[in-house]
């Protein structure tokens, strides 16, 4: 059994420049990189007898709309052997495409094409890149943050069309977002102020 | 003459009992042998994640019940550890054996459902009723503890939100001394039948290397013999202070995993027994009046007290700039939340791992060259509730 750090250690020096920033929190490590490298990092992670991330557990996205770069890509992996977990991350353009890991990891397939649907970030070389949890037809990625909660069209049956018809959606009260400003921490003016002190000291 | 043979595509479901749920399956058949299945999902897709991204962290638990609903506070269960994680909270310990309480309770829930509705899928029809029965018991338990059957709506981050009523400790007990007989008489129906094995006997065979590269988990990477507990390697909760062993399988195939599944079950129902003979009394959530509402007594008396349950029922409490994945074994494998908070009372972003989603994946892998009657039986054994492969 090894220590998260070593295997920190060990990741840095084998695969030194790809990282470009490395950390321990939660009993799990947290990479950084860059999209280029992403093939040769996941392929020395799977492969390397000291860190062994034989499965892939799931990829994900985050989306920062105010960011320049504003995706950022998520793989998380699990090493029975070491019995430790390792997050790997790095950020992309909104039109950028990335290479698929479906050649190392076979179940990356939905997994990709998961974020394909929600994100809209299209994928290099992957065998079968549809939508997989939306409609068919579906216009529009769900998760992304400017898409409305609401979505932008609803389905019903059309008695009058004898079949189901699709709508610009119809709200009776639309969606309120309240925004709590917490009583605990003070108004905005007095937690400006105290910030500000907090600085200073 | 010469004739031209096309293969046939045919469409399994998406409204087909055997089909588990709402999962359409295109199946391209030579004859009676299954040559491609490309399952198509999200016929289920209810947008949890988007949903949960704009509620507080309390409001989201819910949203856990609906994804695997035959087994709702283990998801709980993961949501609430990252929480709890993040705020670097204590759960108080009888709120640990509560939760581990449920949860073992919702993996007997799942797997009866799982054994009993395989069992159907290849023909017989008295295991269903036999464990339905007991399925019925456990959601009185659930109804009893938190108010409904199925939705329940229980674990909160730091404790659960109510302590057990009264008599429900001895009633557990009870269903925990009778419930082996149960497990023994579904064995007596099943486990030597010769229908049942000759359904289930080397068909949907997961080799050990598969497993992992098609990401498995629970019992499906169990039954091919890797030996891998969340509960064990990476335990949470009170599951270190607890005895239990991990069944493993051997062959990989349909039959292995059936029986983990009654194995898994048995030592449930001793996870259980375990749970309550070392339960104390003592307090049920976390005493931190930022997190955890105030009792109903102390509102009608204390300022305080009202503040925080006005706070905590609109803005909800703030959960600290961080990000972190945190994973349970549920009963159909690794149910993971990966949770990034940015410091308000609501998630910036929640994805959630369900198990379901990577071992229906693997459908056409497993089911290519087998005979068309072999799908429900496969798809039986991958164990899917579409609540939790949709989302």
């Amino acid at each position: 059994m090894k220590s998260l750090e070593d295997l920190e250690k060990k990741i840095n020096s084998g695969l030194t420049t790809k990282i470009n920033k490395s950390e321990i929190k939660h009993n799990q490590v947290y990479l950084e990189t860059d999209k280029d490298h992403l093939l040769d990092i996941c392929l020395f992670l799977k492969t390397n007898n000291d860190t062994k991330f034989r499965q892939l557990i799931d990829i994900t996205v985050v989306d920062y709309p105010e960011r320049n770069q504003r995706f950022d890509i998520v793989y998380l992996f699990l090493s029975h052997e070491f019995n430790q977990r390792l997050i790997l991350k790095y950020s992309i353009t909104e039109n950028e495409v990335i290479p698929s890991l479906t050649s190392i990891f076979p179940s990356s397939n939905w997994m990709e094409r998961e974020v394909f649907d929600m994100y809209g970030v299209t994928f290099k070389d992957h065998p079968d890149l549809r939508r997989i949890l939306t409609d068919y037809g579906f216009k529009g990625h769900p998760l992304r943050k400017d898409f409305p909660l609401t979505g932008h069209s609803e389905v019903r049956y059309s008695e009058d069309e004898k079949k189901v018809i699709s709508e610009p959606v119809k709200l009776e009260q639309n969606f309120r977002n309240f925004d709590y400003e917490s009583p605990w921490e003070g108004t905005k003016y007095i937690k400006d102020e105290i910030d500000s002190n907090d600085k200073k000291n | 003459m010469t004739k031209k043979i096309k293969n046939l595509n045919l469409n399994f479901g998406p409204q087909h009992p055997a089909a588990h749920g709402v999962l359409r399956l295109i199946l391209e058949l030579d004859g009676e042998i299954v040559e491609k299945a490309d399952p198509h999902i999200g016929l289920l897709h209810r947008g949890t994640e988007k949903l949960i991204e704009n509620k507080t962290y309390m409001q989201a638990v819910p949203y856990f019940d609906r994804l695997d609903y035959v087994a709702p506070m283990n998801q709980e269960h993961a949501f609430a550890l990252a929480v709890e994680k993040i705020l670097n909270l204590n759960v108080p310990i009888r709120a640990q054996y509560i939760r581990v309480i449920f949860c073992e309770i919702g993996r007997i829930l799942s797997h009866i459902l799982n054994v009993t509705t395989q069992a159907m899928d290849v023909g017989a029809l008295t295991p269903t009723l036999w464990g339905f029965e007991e399925r019925e018991k456990l959601m009185g338990f659930y109804e009893r503890v938190s108010g409904s059957r199925l939705h329940a709506n229980y674990f909160r981050a730091g404790g659960v939100h109510q302590d057990l009523p009264q008599g429900l400790e001895e009633d557990i007990s009870k269903f925990c001394d009778s419930f082996p007989k149960i497990i023994n008489d579904l064995e007596s129906l099943l486990t030597d039948n010769r229908i049942f094995k000759q359904r289930n006997v080397d068909i949907g065979v997961v080799t050990r290397q598969d497993a992992l590269d098609y990401s498995f988990s629970g019992v499906m990477i169990r039954g091919s013999g890797v030996p891998w507990d969340l509960r064990k390697s990476q335990p949470y909760d009170c599951y270190e202070n607890l005895e239990f062993k991990v069944p493993v399988g051997k062959n990989g195939d349909c039959y292995d995993r059936y029986l983990c599944r009654i194995e898994e079950m048995k030592e449930s129902v001793s996870i259980i027994k375990q749970c309550l003979s070392k339960m104390e009394k003592g307090p049920i959530k976390s005493l931190d009046g930022k997190i955890s509402p105030p009792p109903k007594k102390e509102i009608k008396q204390s300022m305080e007290a009202l503040i925080h349950h006005f706070k905590l029922f609109t803005e909800g409490y703030r959960v600290p700039k961080d990000e972190i994945y945190t994973a349970v074994e549920a009963p159909k494998g690794e149910f993971g939340v990966y949770l990034i908070s940015d410091g308000s009372s609501k998630p910036y972003k929640c994805k959630i791992r369900a198990p379901g989603f990577s071992h229906l994946q693997s459908m056409d892998y497993l089911i290519k060259g087998h005979m068309l009657a072999d799908v429900p039986a496969v798809l039986g054994s991958l164990d899917i509730v579409f609540g939790e492969v949709d989302r």
